[in-house]
């Protein structure tokens, strides 16, 4: 039987075993609407902006293992996508991103709602595809979600002129697809594990460091046990959080320009340095001069091998999945006879404690005012530390990355590389949709809680119980940080004025606001929301204005040239 | 530093696009690009020239390999290669230059392929430098226009680069 366009997309979708698509119609994706409607495999998520569509795919892939998958139309559809594409591409995130275009013979004349979406998302999507011919739909799906789950993950798009969705033919899913060009990499080389393996076992000031390809490669269990069984310490970046459990003693916390003081200096100074999926970007590694200034033996485990040596030159380049390079290394170190140095490991550990003693995340709380750290420790504490976390961007993120131990992977899902302000809230709706019975929480600021405010909306419609902790200082609280440091304190429209009235515009979605002025009441606020399982809480804590994030390694300096808050 | 890097690629709408994004996103040099099919309709095969420190050039390599629709490439510069651009020169020639004109072209291997009663215009086809030396070599006042394809290479003996 014959097809449409539109009937073998959605076919290709439940193929793939795709439980939710977030989108939004238009004209150019009508036809691919109405195959949806009539079908009921595949749950559609109505948001209320292309933007949180793909973040809430986004969120549902990161706290899975699964291709998120997102529908827009053609035109301002696809434009308002790109934020979300990008974000998934700077964290290597599978999506699936469906968009309308106009039909063939309109394109390229300035059509209603046209824009060159291959175009457009050229530089932030791992592949892209415009499908010409109905017969290629299929085909080009299967290949979509292919590449976007393979290799070094990303967001691929496929887009599908209107005449082209209204087109038939016959449907037939390929079992498999094999892109010649394309042959990403498994296992690592032998002989460079066994070369890491000796490195590591002769290491007298050993570091692991291992960022969000642990996490993507589900490769946490084995990242775990070597470093056990090394009994090296570990640091986790800011992608990378769960990857090792936070609350281990081996862990170090995250490096970085707001990492801890022990990470940091454990990063500059050790002599193995074992990076795992991760990249050495700049607010890990800061100025890379001085990160070269120490001599060290760097072992780099990465499935792009351009991630490798770009930023710093690696002595044991090791390409292959993460999961499978870790299960070989450990293969080999369960082999070997040799253990490290106990007396040299010992001194390593007497010198890392010293730094910890230092106690870099202490912070004077207050009776008075809200400290926002305080806030982060006791949503810690009254979710057991086993909710799902998202973020948006700003400084709640990295005190939430700070504070909130996590111990798995997968439940802390923010935007590290793009940094897109607005992501939280719907990828926080992705979360839910994933894991419907999970505790869900945002992390925001009211500067990026409003760049998709109206999401409050969607999370209504599916009845999305969300709990949204909304660390209000009334100042875009990073950028005001920074103006303070660096700018002279001068605080350049970094202050939102003309705030709402948080509790009230959550009341008017249909949700319970609550509003927490004084420290005393933060607790019971956080108890009395979590304990609404069904209701979507929107708690404004009214915090600190002044409160500054530390440790902090400016901009462009090293590692060692951390700025501690006592020091202030 | 030079570099000469030959690149097979899917004959698709867009790969080229791909290409020259990857080089202006990244910041990378370009000196040259020339595209064409090749005996594989599938195919085209792509020369770029480039430059920059060995890190860069790594770098550029990686990335090119990671497009998905580059199906392999090679720095030709790293082995013994034979390096080819095609010149077509408008000159300026009359009276007594005329003659002169024709003569540099000969000395430079070109062949004069249009003639008007004003200009001659000449081929050439040599390294990038030799067609450098030929424009060195005449009057630049009498250079009207030049077009040139950029280089092509090809790696020496039995150095091949197919699928």
């Amino acid at each position: 039987m014959e097809l449409t366009g539109a009937e073998i997309a959605i076919r290709c979708l439940q193929e793939e075993g795709v439980e939710y698509v977030f989108g939004y119609p238009g004209g150019a994706v009508l036809f691919i609407y109405d195959a949806l409607f009539n079908q009921d495999k595949i749950k559609h998520i109505l948001v209320r902006h292309e933007q949180a569509a793909v973040h809430a795919a986004d969120g549902y892939a990161r706290s899975t293992d699964r291709v998120g998958v997102a529908l827009v139309t053609s035109g301002p559809g696809v434009t308002n996508a790109v934020t979300g594409i990008a974000t998934a591409y700077m964290d290597s995130i599978p999506l699936v991103i469906i968009s309308g275009q106009v039909p063939t013979r309109a394109i390229g004349e300035d059509a209603f709602q046209e824009v060159d979406a291959v175009g457009i998302t050229r530089p932030c999507v791992k592949h892209n595809f415009l499908v010409k011919d109905v017969k290629e739909i299929a085909n080009t799906i299967k290949k979509a979600f292919y590449l976007a789950r393979s290799g070094r993950p990303g967001p691929v798009l496929v887009d599908i002129p209107k005449d082209v969705s209204n087109q038939k033919t016959e449907f037939h899913y390929p079992a498999t697809v094999s892109v010649r060009s394309y042959h990403p990499a498994q296992h690592g080389e032998v002989g460079l594990v066994k070369q890491a393996a000796q490195l590591l076992l002769g290491a007298r000031r050993p570091m692991v460091y291992a960022g969000g390809g642990v996490v993507l490669s589900d490769a946490s269990k084995q990242l775990t046990e070597l470093v056990r069984l090394l009994g090296f310490p570990c640091t986790n970046t800011l992608m990378g959080l769960g990857g090792y459990p936070a609350t281990d003693k081996q862990s170090l916390g995250m490096p970085g320009m707001h990492g801890t003081l022990e990470a940091n200096m454990a990063m500059q100074h050790c002599d193995v340095l074992l990076a795992v999926g991760a990249r050495f970007d700049d607010r890990v590694i800061g100025n890379v001069e001085h990160f070269n200034r120490e001599k060290r033996n760097i072992i780099h485990i990465d499935i792009d091998p351009s991630s490798i040596s770009k930023r710093v030159k690696v002595d044991v380049p090791i390409v292959g999945d993460v999961a499978h390079v870790l299960g070989d290394l450990l293969a080999v170190l369960h082999g070997s006879k040799q253990k490290p140095e106990p007396q040299a490991l010992a001194a390593w550990w007497a010198q890392i404690e010293e730094w910890r003693g230092k106690r870099c995340l202490g912070y004077k709380n207050s009776d008075e005012i809200i400290k926002p750290q305080f806030v982060i420790e006791k949503l810690y504490e009254v979710t057991r530390g086993d909710a799902f976390i998202t973020s948006d961007v700003g400084q709640h993120q990295m005190w939430t990355a700070q504070y909130y131990k996590f111990d798995q992977p997968r439940r802390w899902i923010n935007s590290g590389g793009l940094g897109t302000m607005g992501f939280g809230m719907p990828a926080a709706m992705g979360v839910q949709m994933a894991h419907p019975d999970a505790t869900v929480a945002c992390v925001t600021g009211e500067g990026s809680i409003q760049m998709n405010i109206q999401e409050l909306s969607t999370c209504k419609q599916f009845r999305l119980p969300l709990k949204i902790v909304l660390l209000n200082n009334r100042y875009l609280g990073m950028v005001r940080q920074w103006q303070e440091f660096f700018h002279g304190n001068r605080y350049s429209e970094s202050y939102m004025e003309a705030l709402p009235d948080f509790v009230k515009l959550a009341e008017a979605y249909g949700h319970v606001g609550m509003r927490i002025d004084k420290p005393s009441d933060v607790e019971p606020a956080l108890k009395e929301a979590f304990a609404r399982k069904h209701d979507l809480v929107f708690m404004d804590f009214r915090t600190d204005q002044t409160e500054n994030v530390f440790p902090m390694v400016p901009g462009g300096k090293g590692l060692s040239e951390v700025i501690l808050a006592e020091e202030l | 530093m030079r570099h000469i890097i030959s690149l097979l690629m899917e004959n698709e709408a867009g790969a080229l696009s791909r290409v020259a994004g990857l080089f202006s996103a990244r910041g990378y040099n370009i000196e040259s690009l020339s595209v064409a099919p090749t005996e594989d309709a599938t195919l085209s095969r792509m020369t770029i020239v480039t430059s920059g420190s060995d890190d860069v050039i790594e770098q550029i390599i990686k990335q090119l390999n990671k497009l998905i629709e580059v199906v392999t490439v090679m720095d030709l510069s790293e082995g013994e290669h034979i390096e080819r651009e095609l010149m077509l020169v408008k000159v300026r020639a009359v009276g007594e230059m005329r003659e002169e004109m024709a003569r540099i072209a000969g000395i430079f291997h070109g062949r004069i392929i249009d003639v008007s009663d004003k200009t001659y215009t000449i081929e050439l086809t040599d390294t990038v430098s030799g067609l450098d030396s030929f424009l060195q070599a005449i009057d630049r006042s009498l250079i009207l226009e030049t077009v040139r394809t950029g280089a092509s290479g090809i790696g020496r003996g039995d150095r091949v680069l197919k699928l």
